[in-house]
């Protein structure tokens, strides 16, 4: 079964001239139930704008996104909001981390726009990602590896059937980086979802069976920069 | 559970502002609260005061001037009235009370009223209550230099039973007009919450022959308190057509409550001018609302894009915005409350010291329902604004880091 299914999707931005230019042109992608895929792609080749159509944060100008068998692209914003917040789980390369909030409070409040606040699932993760001495630390009073944990805590709050990771050790130093990368991997295992994510950092994509070139894999990206494709 | 989270935490976050913002809701409810509170109170007051009297009979002059000087004791005296004309109206058979007064002299500042026993013995200032003195004590013989001091004065100058006073000539204090005469204090007034508390009442005599009055007007009168007997509004009128129409030398004050609400008619512009103030100080503080929070929203739309992302729907964003809006103005509204009390005691305080009426600063007040409701209101409504912009938030544009 398969927990994501893109085809001919497609979405342009006006530039400042007034001129549109298509930015994703993706024909097809999937991704199975558990499965744990990777695409490799340079800063600026519109990797977070793909993550954020498969997120329903953007709508496609055309193309179809299935989460879950869900049609994301035809849903109402609210619906899209509602199903963003009970199948998928997002892990950003700056960790957005609400910054007035406790480690455990950003992990209650990514599941109180979900399915409901289970506090005890909540501890468990964030023990899982090993804060529990951090449950009441800001995010200020952590280190960057620490905030990078807290936050894929909170994407798996809502026991999401895919997880979206945008650069997720972009702002990690090596050793951190390797261990967050295995977290998160480890996480979405036992928590039984798929997972997608886009990087450029090398170590980090050696880790993953199947990774695919976003650049081959987005068509608008190839006919911008052809000599792009030749990257190894 | 969500929104109200999101509300404390913004609150907490912008913590500085929000404090400020809501002590300018307080200070405005306060303000808002205390003017319309006062406006009623004192009208009731003033209107509903009688000292138990339906009218007061002076020589020819304004209604006004009698009541506030023979009542309220804060007007001078438009002039005497002779003894004759007190007998007169006394006899008169639709009159069931009639008691004489006499002022002209002080004791440092507060107003000698002479008058007769049936002040004390008769008079009713509510119904059923009679001004009563403090035991031990007494009212003063009618022939002996005898004083009973307003429980105010009392507590003003300190005096007590057994305290010797000197009058003073005059309605003002004056050191150098003082009268020869020695008064002693036989007895202290209960508080009655009238004006009869901020003065000291002596034998009408004592005021008629005080050494340096004129000896040619030994028995006149200052005014003449009436009380009409049971259905007054007959007798007022046959007594207004006999003093105030057919007759040119006397004035027939009647009745005192509208004569007071003729004041207040005259002075309503005042009341317009400081309702418009504290409307106009409630507007001003529900935009710094507004300014507060719009302001701030800069700083607030990668945390909105981080909440959108997480799944929190636009409407969600809305509310909680709306409802940081309408949770400052009702924190400032609770605190408004302390102002008000704290407004209203001073308020009374001087109302009391001035005219002798108290004020109730814990009465209710449909003020202090209908104001923080429309404080509250407002506040919401001016939240929509900066709600607004929150709902156009792009959410993939701000959640990046602004660098």
């Amino acid at each position: 079964m398969t927990v994501l299914e893109i085809s001919k999707l497609r979405k342009a931005f006006a530039g400042p001239e007034g001129l549109r230019s298509t930015v994703i042109d993706v024909s097809s992608l999937t991704l199975a139930e558990h499965a744990q895929a990777a695409l490799r792609g340079e800063s600026g080749s519109g990797k977070t704008t793909f993550l954020n159509l498969i997120a329903g944060i953007l709508k496609p100008d055309s193309g179809t996104i299935k989460i879950a068998a869900r049609e994301m692209s035809s849903l109402s914003e609210p619906q899209r909001d509602r199903l963003r917040a009970t199948t998928i789980g997002y892990i950003f390369q700056t960790f957005n981390l609400l910054q007035g909030y406790t480690c455990l409070e950003n992990v209650l409040l990514g599941m109180s726009f979900g399915p409901g606040v289970n506090r005890e699932f909540a501890k468990a993760l964030v023990k899982r990602v090993g804060l529990a001495d951090r449950f009441n630390h800001y995010p200020r009073q952590l280190s960057t590896g620490q905030q990078q944990r807290v936050a894929v805590a909170r994407a798996l709050a809502n026991r999401p059937k895919l997880v979206l990771a945008d650069e997720p050790t972009g702002n990690l130093d090596q050793t951190n980086a390797r261990e967050v990368l295995a977290l998160i991997r480890e996480a979405c295992r036992e928590n039984a979802a798929a997972l997608l994510l886009v990087s450029h950092d090398r170590e980090a994509l050696a880790q993953f069976e199947s990774v695919q070139d976003f650049h081959q894999l987005n068509q608008a990206c190839a006919a911008a920069n052809p000599a792009a494709e030749m990257t190894p | 559970m969500t929104i109200p989270l999101i509300v404390y935490k913004s609150l907490r976050q912008h913590a500085f502002s929000s404090v400020i913002t809501g002590l300018s809701i307080a200070l405005a409810g306060a303000l808002l609260m205390s003017v319309w509170s006062v406006k009623e109170q004192s009208h009731a007051a003033f209107t509903g005061l009688t000292g138990g009297f339906d009218a007061v009979l002076g020589v020819r002059s304004a209604k006004l001037q009698l009541v506030l000087n023979a009542i309220f004791h804060i007007e001078e005296s438009p002039g005497n009235l002779a003894l004759a004309d007190y007998q007169e109206i006394q006899k008169n058979p639709n009159v069931q009370l009639a008691v004489p007064i006499a002022m002209g002299d002080n004791y440092r500042g507060y107003r000698l009223v002479g008058t007769t026993l049936e002040m004390f013995s008769q008079a009713e200032f509510a119904p059923g209550q009679r001004y009563r003195v403090r035991t031990p004590g007494r009212v003063f013989d009618p022939t002996a230099r005898e004083a009973v001091v307003g429980s105010f004065v009392a507590q003003k100058l300190g005096l007590k039973r057994g305290d010797e006073i000197h009058p003073y000539h005059g309605l003002h204090f004056d050191e150098e007009k003082e009268h020869a005469e020695d008064y002693i204090v036989v007895g202290i007034l209960e508080p009655s919450n009238t004006p009869a508390d901020r003065v000291i009442w002596i034998p009408l005599e004592g005021i008629q022959k005080m050494t340096g009055h004129d000896p040619k007007a030994a028995t006149d009168l200052s005014a003449v308190l009436v009380k009409l007997k049971a259905g007054s509004a007959i007798a007022g009128q046959r007594l207004n057509l006999m003093y105030n129409k057919e007759g040119s030398r006397l004035t027939f004050a009647w009745p005192i409550g509208q004569i007071m609400a003729q004041l207040f008619n005259k002075i309503a512009w005042f009341d317009h001018v400081l309702a418009l103030v504290a409307y106009l100080v409630a507007m001003v503080a529900t935009g710094s609302i507004l300014a507060s929070i719009y302001n701030s929203m800069n700083e607030r739309r990668r945390e909105i894009a981080i909440l959108r992302a997480l799944g929190a729907r636009r409407s969600t964003i809305v509310s909680a915005i709306i409802l940081e809006a309408a949770a400052i103005a009702a924190s400032g509204m609770l605190a408004a409350f302390a102002g008000y009390f704290a407004i209203m005691t001073a308020v009374t305080s001087i109302v009391r010291a001035q005219t002798g009426v108290l004020l109730n600063p814990s009465a209710f007040h449909n003020v202090m329902v209908w104001a923080p409701l429309a404080m509250i209101g407002l506040s919401a409504l001016a939240g929509i604004i900066p709600a607004m912009k929150a709902y156009r938030t792009d959410v993939a544009e701000n959640l990046t880091p602004i660098s």
